[in-house]
């Protein structure tokens, strides 16, 4: 059966050479759109109307917040099949995703303040989208602290597990209070006006190609911090 | 009747013990020996369901432990390192609650005369916190005494206990024993019982 | 007969809790006098114009009420841990669900009303109008039991874990934002909301936690 091929990399210890294989076939890739990316985005897009050259930090900004977004949910993902099926290569995925989605989400908060200080005055804004992406990225410092700080592997992984699927149901819950609670204080905050009513096609086509290379970027960081998890772990067990 | 097969324990990065199977039937005691970290412990809180084996089944007359859940508990007692006695509640009010907290709600004699059994008379209306350590631990074996419970997985119970407290559980134990129960006791003294001897599971290290 | 079984079970929870909260008073005093004093420094720290106070005072007071909350969790699961207890509740035969249900009920009972109930005092000193401090007061009272909930989650994962307390306090606040700005805004319906989901999921998660912890 195909599937019993698949199996086989459910042991950390087959998976290691296959990760290990597919990381150039990803960063390879990754380097070459964010280079594509960035020189579409710097010199190829237009310069925008209502707010000049600014908006290029919106290359990195939205699509790293996206990214954060999308690893949160892998990683919830992986954190249940890890601790439903016993994975110890899920668990081991999910602590990976941890680390890249916090710098991401991390990320998009700091340029989410370079493109605010120009354009209104401040570094940041109390507004719904920044805010949730806030309470995102304590919901990642809180399932790698509870990591970190368990001693016991496998009780590591499943109560990551347990933290990670109760803050992925809680996601929608937070965005919603943070976006009630934006529409409830409307005079202090400033409003984000769309950026994105007419786009001119190089301005898409920059997105595109950064998210592109997010997501490649990703996959690659993601499977060379695995390989050095299995690499940790089972070693330990050697020793057994 | 208990039944272990191939049962492997892993925790952290050492195989604690791996391949023990044995079998309990009704009026069994089994003395579980071992030097210490051979996993003792480890095996009687696997078999009371708190620790799930890294390999290997345990059954309760045929079927898993765990896919029995609730009904196995009702089956069991388990007095481990911790005697699980409150420090603010007195002796009588713990033993009261236990039986309480397992659904099973039993008068205040009936726990007083428990207690009195194992010897703790003058003194079951103190707060356990003014109590000896060797007087709590018997505080919680008079569970044992009032509870229902087929089979009594006993981690080091005899540790604190003078003489006089160690006869009176190993009485305790043959009571139970004689009525069909079973018995899995974690120790490192001699069991004497005058039924026929204790057999042993052998942890090597 | 089952049912009657776990009415003798959540009969003996609840009155072990209390009375174990009742000899062991400290743990919750000091709890509400966290709570106080925690609110109380914020005018201090600013400028204590009543109409800025007023202003702040649901924020303020809701804030203080989910510090306090995390604070009082040690009592929850981790002192049943370190006797014996929590071990011997989980092998009863009753649904651990409905124990840890019983647990975070009593938690309720032993400091989220107490909360409630010094909360005017808090209105007071921050000059809220008896409307206010009885719309805050009634908020508090169904957003509690939410903290006590996700709080019990916490508390179950980070069991035995040294700096578990600093733990617990990065895992639940940020869960705690929905009940938080909801309750502070006013939004009772929506609190009531939040109660009805927490209620359903939270039980099921912390008896989760708790397997694992205790493993």
């Amino acid at each position: 059966m195909v599937m019993s091929k698949w199996y086989k990399y459910a042991s950390p210890v087959n998976l290691y050479p296959l990760a290990n294989r597919m990381i150039p076939w990803f960063a390879i890739p990754a380097a070459i759109l964010l280079i594509a990316g960035i020189y579409v985005g710097l010199f190829v897009a237009p310069t925008d109307f209502q707010q000049g050259d600014v908006y290029r930090v919106l290359f990195v900004h939205v699509p790293a917040a996206w990214m954060g977004m999308l690893l949160y949910i892998l990683m919830a993902l992986y954190a249940a099949i890890g601790w439903a099926w016993n994975a110890r290569a899920a668990s081991m995925m999910a602590s990976s995703l941890s680390v890249t989605g916090a710098l991401f989400t991390f990320l998009s908060l700091i340029t989410g303040g370079l493109w605010g200080k120009p354009t209104w005055g401040t570094w940041w804004v109390w507004d719904a989208r920044t805010t949730s992406t806030l309470i995102l990225l304590f919901l990642y410092i809180g399932f790698i602290s509870l990591q970190s700080a368990i001693d016991d592997q496998r009780r590591a992984d499943r109560a990551g597990a347990v933290l990670a699927v109760v803050g992925v149901i809680n996601v929608p819950i937070i965005y919603f209070s943070v976006q009630w609670w934006n529409t409830l204080h409307q005079g202090a905050t400033i409003r984000i006006a769309s950026v994105t009513t007419t786009m001119a096609a190089p301005m898409l086509v920059a997105w595109l190609i950064m998210l592109a290379a997010c997501w490649l970027y990703s996959v690659a960081v993601v499977l060379s911090r695995l390989c050095c998890i299995i690499g940790e772990r089972e070693q330990m067990e050697a020793l057994r | 009747m208990l039944e272990t097969s191939h049962l492997k324990c892993v925790r952290g990065n050492r195989t604690i013990f791996r391949d023990v199977s044995f079998a309990v039937r009704p009026g069994d005691c089994f003395r579980l020996t071992g030097p210490n970290g051979s996993g003792k412990t480890s095996l009687l809180r696997m078999l009371c369901g708190l620790l799930s084996p890294t390999f290997g089944t345990i059954h309760w007359h045929g079927t898993n432990i765990q896919t029995l859940g609730e009904e196995y508990f009702s089956a069991i007692a388990y007095l481990g390192h911790r005697p699980g006695i409150k420090d603010e509640l007195t002796a009588l009010e713990n033993l009261r609650a236990s039986c309480g907290l397992a659904g099973i709600q039993i008068s205040k004699q009936t726990a007083a005369a428990a207690l009195e059994r194992m010897g703790l008379g003058g003194r079951m209306n103190l707060p356990a916190r003014f109590l000896s350590e060797g007087e709590r631990r018997r505080a919680a074996i008079a569970r044992l005494a009032v509870g229902r419970s087929s089979l009594w997985l006993l981690d080091e119970v005899l540790t604190s206990l003078d003489r006089t407290a160690v006869e009176s559980i190993q009485l305790l134990i043959e009571d139970h024993l004689a009525i069909g129960g079973m018995a899995i006791v974690a120790t490192h003294q001699e069991l004497k019982l005058s039924a026929g001897q204790s057999r042993r599971i052998e942890l090597a290290a | 007969m089952k049912s009657a079984s776990y009415f003798v079970m959540f009969r003996w929870l609840l009155w072990r809790e209390v009375v174990l909260a009742w000899r062991r008073k400290s743990d919750v005093l000091s709890m509400l006098a966290f709570f106080v004093i925690i609110a109380s420094l914020f005018p201090l720290g600013m400028d204590p114009d009543s109409r800025l106070l007023r202003t702040i005072a649901p924020g303020v007071v809701w804030v203080s009420a989910l510090l306090a909350s995390i604070l009082g969790l040690g009592r929850l699961f981790a002192s049943d841990f370190a006797d014996g207890t929590l071990e011997q509740l989980m092998i009863t035969p009753q649904p651990l669900i409905l124990i840890v249900t019983g647990k975070i009920l009593a938690q309720w009972l032993v400091t989220g009303v107490p909360l409630v109930l010094i909360s005017p005092l808090l209105g007071l000193q921050f000059d809220l109008a008896p409307g206010g401090t009885r719309m805050l007061a009634v908020s508090l009272l169904t957003g509690i039991p939410v903290l006590n909930l996700i709080g019990a989650i916490g508390s179950a994962l980070t069991l035995g874990i040294r700096s578990g307390g600093l733990i617990v306090t990065l895992i639940v606040l940020p869960l705690c934002v929905p009940v938080l700005v909801f309750g502070a805004g006013g939004n009772l319906s929506l609190v009531g909301a939040v109660l009805a989901l927490t209620l359903v999921f939270a039980p099921w998660a912390a008896a989760a936690a708790l397997k694992i912890s205790v493993e």
